[in-house]
């Protein structure tokens, strides 16, 4: 080898290892996100809860599913697919809904509620940066509560696949149509890209949110709506436009829809929103769509904000 | 390898001071909480910032911690605390209430995540200190009584490895047991000539034996700033009988008060130039207690020369 290593057998290299440990800074981010989850439960009780709702809702539609079976086998090729799908797209679509909800929630109350009990004053005397606890307070609908959600909902349809499959084994339904015509894995797909997109799409939601946690004394909810609603009827009222009820209500809530997904099927049918085929996404015109990008630079300046804000956050 | 790397920043750090300020300035509307204060705090003393309600002791207190915003120079251990704050929380704890530890949290998960974002914190440390209180590792913080959080606060804190620590009103509401205990395990298990702490309280008489140093502050300005061998040397307070009222206030006392009919004289020995072994010829000579100081100087501050020669 050369002489230098020869020279200098690997002491700098161990010298290194041994000198005082530099923190890393992912370290804060990581403890801050779990202190979130301590915090508050309900960022994974609530999907669970709901979970244990669909496995009980399963449950009993598992005593009309080889009658269902039987009608879904006298359907055209095509339509058994969408059919079977309901049940394991009805586990998504609950809980896409409930992690919205509580993504929500978290976020109007995430900078308000260590100013309400003080204990803002305990956090400020560790060494965390403003930076870090807003990332990981965003991190929670941007992140966790996605990846919860996506957890939570393949083990469910994994239940009811497996459960399914018992019960039409023990009738003379059978299960060779289930194994063969249901997508699970494009509903799976589905699920992960459906998940992904609508947390870039709403970003600016929860970026407001967390923003005006951060800076309303009090009724946080109202400042939350009541701005984004006064601009609406404002217009309304005196134009006779619906320009920012448009943007602010319909094209923020549900505009990811109808820029990830091509809702018309290639027969110039609508897609059923239970199932949509691998062949309907179209990520090219979502990335390509200002509306999200806009709204990525509006929640990012939103967080920075909150990050400045809370430098000036006292307990209130 | 190690040491000679480390060593030059900790010299460095007992040349400067652990706090220095020069022109701190803080207003809130019209009103003025620091009016231009002058400080300068030496590694190893333990402080102790007095004076009333609104004074702005805590705003100087959030100011040395990177709380609040303020106008002068500020450095401490050399840095902006505005604007690192946490860079600056590796070298300063702070226990800012009696009532900031998050009221959801389990006993555990606080050892847990200050074990997790701190480096200097010695776990272990943490667990001594707990394991000589009652407080169950699963309790919950709001569990807990007050003087247990307390407790649960104190140890964390002292198993940080700090150079400066501030104290604002650490024992408020808590009893007289808690409060002395609080004091004797920081004075025995944490202070070393190393650290500094800073200290706010209106419980002056549990902090008269555990101060280095004395500073009055009143109406955002510092009135009084001594060590406590000065103090003990400058003051001096006698108890005369009334026959010897006379000519105790022959002596310019700073402040009189009537207790059980006889009257107690406070003299400023460096004002008035009277050695001790003349006034103690009056009646029975002790140093005052800081409160009996702080009444006589505030009161003199607040009602301008009430009849006392100054």
């Amino acid at each position: 080898m050369n002489t230098s290593s020869s020279g200098m057998p690997d002491f700098p290299l161990e010298a290194r290892a041994v000198s005082p440990a530099v923190v890393s800074p992912t370290r804060p981010l990581y403890w801050s996100v779990r202190r979130e989850l301590w915090e508050n439960r309900s960022i994974y009780i609530a999907p669970l809860a709901a979970g244990a709702l669909y496995v009980v809702g399963l449950l009993i539609s598992l005593i009309h599913l080889p009658r269902d079976v039987r009608e879904i086998a006298m359907m055209e090729p095509a339509q058994q697919s969408t059919m079977l799908s309901h049940y394991y797209a009805h586990a998504g679509m609950l809980l896409v809904l409930t992690g919205f909800l509580v993504g929500i929630f978290y976020s109007l109350d995430a900078l308000h509620s260590e100013r309400r009990d003080r204990s803002i004053l305990f956090w400020k005397s560790l060494p965390v940066s403003d930076l870090t606890t807003v990332l990981s307070k965003a991190s929670i609908p941007l992140v966790v509560l996605p990846v919860i959600v996506f957890a939570i909902t393949i083990v469910l349809q994994l239940i009811a696949f497996v459960l399914s499959t018992g019960v039409l084994l023990t009738t003379d339904a059978g299960a060779s149509m289930l194994w063969t015509k249901l997508p699970l894995f494009q509903i799976q797909l589905g699920l992960l890209y459906s998940l992904t997109v609508m947390v870039l799409w709403h970003a600016p939601v929860y970026g407001w949110l967390i923003f005006v946690s951060g800076w309303a004394r009090r009724a946080t909810f109202l400042w939350a709506v009541l701005p984004p609603l006064a601009l609406c009827v404002g217009e309304y009222l005196s134009f006779h436009t619906t320009y920012f009820t448009d943007l602010l209500l319909k094209d923020r809530l549900f505009g990811f829809a109808g820029r990830a997904f091509n809702l018309v099927a290639p027969d110039g049918t609508p897609v059923d929103a239970h199932f949509i085929p691998v062949a309907q996404f179209t990520p090219g015109r979502f990335l390509s769509s200002p509306g999200l990008w806009v709204g990525l630079i509006v929640a990012g300046a939103l967080l920075f904000a909150a990050v400045r804000l809370r430098r000036y956050r006292e307990p209130i | 390898m190690t040491l000679e790397a480390a060593s030059p920043g900790a010299m460095q750090a007992r040349a400067t001071p652990v706090v220095e300020a020069r022109g701190l300035r803080k207003t809130f509307g019209k009103t003025v909480a620091l009016d231009g204060i002058d400080l300068r705090i030496a590694e190893g003393r333990i402080l102790g910032l007095i004076g009333p309600n609104g004074a702005g002791k805590s705003t100087a207190l959030n100011a040395i911690l990177g709380l609040t915003e303020y106008q002068g120079a500020l450095r401490v251990l050399g840095r902006d605390p505005w604007n690192e704050r946490d860079q600056l929380m590796l070298d300063v704890c702070f226990i800012a209430d009696v009532a900031v530890m998050p009221r959801w949290m389990r006993v555990s998960q606080a050892l847990d995540y200050v074990a997790g974002v701190h480096p200097r914190f010695d776990r272990g440390k943490a667990e001594g200190f707990l394991a000589k209180t009652a407080i169950q590792r699963g309790s919950r913080v709001r569990e807990l009584s007050k003087g247990m959080v307390a407790q649960l606060h104190l140890a964390l804190v002292m198993a940080i490895d700090a150079k400066l620590l501030v104290l604002d009103e650490p024992t408020l509401g808590l009893d007289i047991l808690y409060r002395k205990q609080f004091y004797d395990s920081l004075l025995n298990d944490y202070y070393d000539l190393s650290r500094t702490i800073i200290v706010t309280t209106h419980q002056v008489e549990d902090i008269q034996n555990v101060l280095t140093d004395l500073m009055f502050i009143h109406h955002g300005r510092i009135v009084l700033n001594c060590s406590m061998e000065e103090f003990e040397s400058r003051y001096l307070e006698v108890m005369a009988l009334p026959e010897q009222a006379a000519t105790a206030r022959g002596f310019k006392p700073i402040h009189e008060r009537q207790v059980l009919g006889r009257t107690i004289f406070l003299f400023d020995l460096k004002n008035n130039g009277v050695d001790r072994q003349r006034l103690g010829a009056v009646g029975d000579a002790r140093t005052p207690s800081i409160a009996d100081l702080f009444v006589a100087v505030m009161g003199e501050k607040a009602s301008g020369a009430q009849g006392v020669a100054r």
